[in-house]
């Protein structure tokens, strides 16, 4: 079949043409197999939302995708938050969240 | 804190007959989560029901006690740092159940598990849990709702 294999670079790409992100990184937390992400996803398109429509958004824009994959988690910020984030954690603390996942890599069954 | 069958066997033998072919139509791996949205009435009304079970419920994989899975444990780890009052709170396991697993993605239209209802209300999956933990609105939310355990012991819990 004809499934596209889905990459960081992939997600990213489409992040970022999908959700107007002005900044995405996205982490392959699966150890290498593909099937498990973790993105940081920074888009003005956020401004207004609460936490559940963002992650709404992006659920919607990324919805083939993360079907097809075993885990998924974001953390979705406005360029504003992002800065001020940056200014009070220092630029190491930034990037996707890890929470969950046993030093960065996924445990357990398939979603 | 506990968990329980969602469908009894009767909801589950009465929905197999219209739940089945559309989703033995297709080769697993392939169907997107558009391709296997389907519904039945009585999936709903169970999941309906599976989330009024409690004033806060989590459908999660694996138990409290034994989670399947990293997010579903570190919600039920922070549910607990909350002090969520186990009386007030029902946790499903999705992995007992297809139906419920692939029936409370569409109900709630969230492609992920675990999932966490507060009073009815669909609240997110673990990202939002652990920054609403972190931000400190989670708190704020549980104590409005009055789902906390009691501090000072009305009962024999205090020593």
């Amino acid at each position: 079949m004809g499934e596209p294999t889905i990459t960081e670079t992939s997600l990213k790409a489409a992040l970022t043409e999908r959700l107007n992100a002005v900044h995405v990184e996205v982490t392959d937390m699966s150890g290498g197999c593909g099937q498990s992400f973790t993105s940081l996803i920074v888009s003005p398109q956020f401004a207004g939302q609460n936490s559940l429509k963002r992650h709404r958004a992006v659920n919607a824009a990324l919805r083939d995708e993360i079907a097809a994959i075993h885990a998924w988690s974001a953390k979705c910020l406005t360029p504003e938050e992002w800065q001020r984030d940056k200014e009070k954690n220092g630029a190491a603390a930034e990037g996707p969240p890890l929470d969950g996942t046993v030093q960065g890599h996924v445990t357990g069954v398939d979603a | 804190m506990f968990a329980r069958p969602l469908f009894s066997a009767t909801i589950r033998q009465a929905a197999r007959p219209i739940a089945r072919p559309v989703v033995c139509s297709r080769p697993k791996p392939f169907l997107t989560a558009f391709q296997q949205r389907f519904l039945s009435d009585q999936t709903r009304k169970a999941i309906e029901k599976a989330v009024s079970s409690a004033p806060v419920v989590l459908f999660m994989k694996g138990t409290p006690e034994t989670p399947q899975c990293g997010f579903s444990r570190a919600s039920i780890q922070i549910l607990g740092l909350q002090g969520v009052d186990p009386n007030k709170f029902a946790a499903f396991n999705v992995l007992e159940d297809e139906e419920l697993r692939s029936g409370i993605k569409e109900f709630s239209d969230w492609p992920t598990i675990p999932q966490l209802y507060i009073d009815k209300e669909f609240v997110g999956g673990c990202d939002i849990l652990v920054s609403m933990h972190q931000d400190g609105s989670l708190a704020k939310m549980l104590e409005e709702k009055g789902v906390l355990a009691p501090l000072d012991g009305t009962s024999e819990a205090k020593q």
